[in-house]
């Protein structure tokens, strides 16, 4: 942030399993996530493991989150928005 | 909805801007599609606009070039040669073959609007350039899905995308001249890098040097990494490699481990670094899966493409790491190739290779260079069989090493497919990217082309209304 002197919009809030956190606008959900210090929000299938981001691009779908009731979103690519209601994906998002 | 032009140029990267600039010079119209938000590819990844970052460039190397690309692309996209279609996901180009020398062959590219990627968008064109990029190998070992461990690559992508880190502390390690960029740029944007471990030593890039020392302006870059590593403070660990990733729930140590020349661990050189996070990779790998649902020839594993970086499907031209991972110079030159190439064929003109010949030796320069690297950084020997029988090979479907070879073994699978089919890896949403190369390791047998049906997952609302002509 210092680096490349960012001034981004004003910060908003969203929840991330009911927690409130601060977002910045233009900020992917797994950048808001990271900046918060939240490193995993899915449990796998079948071992029920915590994963969050690994490839960042949107290649690897280790990602996936619910946001706002959809299950399955690549947080790496979801851009966030005021009021989200993000959630762990437990398995398979059903 | 549907959009029309004479060429549909598919990433947005420095190949894909390239192409897309040098035939809207010579009065083609483009549609250029991108998954992205923003131009720039991997290379020139941007902070998203509402972040305001007044210095993107100090996450940068080479912003000179990037300027002229901008500048360049704002300018055709004012003048309407251009049409620049961001957040949209290609997922399949389909080839109309032309039914008379005066109604050629042309395209439908089918993409998806994200982020929701619910909405279809198809782009009707004469010809195609493939400008997709690549993806990052990452070899596993015990430890690697836990959360903190992240692509080296991704790292640079959130950094560069997102201004954010993905830990305090990090340990950068895997091989390859990415790992110089993400390390330097983790530590300017202030993380604290523990180590930069290399599998690669540095006698292999010396026997190499003959080769590697025709590429000046390349050495000056190393030798401008290397300096920015002492500045950080950064200690790099050559011929070294991760064994394990420690944690519970989360990352908070590695061990890693002195490599010797035969690739073995050296008995009593195992020692823990403890971080916060690990961006790992070894090497890039070109996206193909578009041309290969187009039927084009790969050449190893990358798009096979002549000297003027046409593919062998009419129609049908790819440029940059699609064609064979080599850096973003390459992708530049390549893609300024191809779009003078699709400018003339599509005048009807057969094209003067004369008028490009300094992208040519700039062509040549990038793809030697390359070949060079490959030997240098290729992975280390024994990598697979340091992976445990208990370690989760593919990520989506929780596949573990063990199976893997109980099915090459015991059950005497001799292919990636069938090793699929028997234990699942590979078939889950990321279809096999993040783990062929492991699975190909494991078994000894080389990795097969992917043949997904779609680069993308579809929802099947979106298939169901594509129009059927
Ligand atoms: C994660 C990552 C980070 C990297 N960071 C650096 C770095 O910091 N420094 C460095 O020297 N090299 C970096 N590289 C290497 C980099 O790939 C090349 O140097 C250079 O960017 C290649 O240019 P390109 O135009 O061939 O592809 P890219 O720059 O990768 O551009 C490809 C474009 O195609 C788009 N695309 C891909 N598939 C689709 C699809 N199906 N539908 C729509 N759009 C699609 C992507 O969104 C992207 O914008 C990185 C590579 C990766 C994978
Ligand atoms: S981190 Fe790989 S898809 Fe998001």
């Amino acid at each position: 942030m210092e680096s490349a002197r960012a001034r981004p919009g004003p910060a908003f809030t969203v929840t991330f399993d009911g927690r409130a956190l601060t977002a910045l606008p233009g900020q992917t959900v797994a950048a808001a996530l990271w900046a918060a210090g939240v490193t995993s929000w899915r449990s796998t299938r079948g071992g029920g493991r915590p994963r969050g981001v690994f490839c960042g691009i949107g290649v690897c779908f280790d990602c996936l989150v619910t946001v706002n009731g959809r299950a399955n979103q690549r947080a790496c690519l979801v851009p966030v928005r005021p009021g989200d209601v993000i959630r762990t994906q437990e398995g398979t998002g059903r | 909805m549907t959009e029309r032009a004479d060429l549909a140029v598919v990433g947005a990267g420095p190949a894909g801007l390239a192409a897309a600039l040098a035939a809207a010079a010579r009065g083609v119209r483009v549609i250029l599609v991108d998954a992205d938000g923003q131009a720039g590819g991997q290379f020139y990844r941007q902070p998203a606009r509402a972040l305001g970052a007044r210095r993107p460039q100090a996450l940068h190397h080479q912003w000179r070039t990037w300027e002229r690309l901008r500048d360049g692309l704002e300018a055709h996209l004012a003048a309407g040669r251009i049409t620049h279609l961001t957040d949209h996901h290609v997922w399949c180009v389909e080839r109309k073959p032309g039914s008379s020398a005066r109604e050629p062959a042309s395209f439908a590219v089918h993409a998806l609007r994200g982020p929701a990627q619910q909405e279809g968008v198809t782009v009707r064109a004469g010809a195609v350039l493939l400008a997709t990029g690549g993806y990052e190998r990452v070899l596993p070992f015990p430890g690697w899905t836990l959360p903190g461990v992240v692509t080296a690559g991704g790292a640079q992508a959130m950094l560069k995308g997102g201004l954010v880190l993905p830990g305090r502390t990090v340990v950068v390690a895997g091989t390859g001249p990415l790992l110089l960029p993400v390390a330097t740029g983790l530590a300017a944007a202030g993380a604290r890098v523990a180590a930069l471990v290399e599998s690669a030593g540095p006698k292999a890039a010396a026997r190499r040097s003959p080769a590697l020392a025709a590429h000046p302006d390349k050495l000056a870059e190393a030798v401008w990494y290397a300096g920015r590593l002492v500045r950080y403070r950064v200690r790099t660990l050559a011929r070294h490699t991760v064994l394990e990733a420690h944690g519970a729930g989360r990352l908070e140590a590695v061990t890693v481990a002195a490599l010797g020349r035969d690739g073995r661990v050296r008995p009593g050189s195992a020692r823990r670094i403890r971080c916060d996070a690990l961006a790992v990779g070894h090497g890039l790998l070109p996206h193909t899966d578009l041309a290969e649902t187009l039927g084009c020839t790969l050449a190893g594993a990358a798009v096979r493409v002549d000297d003027e970086q046409r593919t062998d499907v009419p129609g049908v031209w790819a440029a940059g790491e699609t064609t064979g991972v080599g850096g973003a110079a390459l992708a530049l030159a390549e893609g300024h190739i191809a779009g003078r190439s699709i400018a003339a064929r599509l005048h009807g003109t057969a094209p003067d290779p004369r008028s490009w010949a300094a992208a040519a030796r700039a062509r040549d320069r990038g793809r030697a260079f390359s070949a060079a690297l490959e030997t240098v950084y290729a992975p280390a020997p024994g990598w697979a069989d340091r992976i445990t029988d208990d370690t989760v090979v593919c990520r989506c479907e929780e596949v573990t090493a063990g199976q893997v070879r109980t099915a090459s073994g015991t059950l005497g699978a001799d292919d990636p497919r069938t090793v699929k089919l028997l234990t699942r890896a590979g078939m889950g949403w990321c279809q096999g990217r993040m783990c062929a190369p492991a699975v190909a390791g494991l078994t000894g047998c080389p990795p097969s082309p992917g043949r997904r049906p779609f680069a993308r997952p579809v929802p099947l609302g979106v298939l169901a209304a594509l129009p059927d002509d």
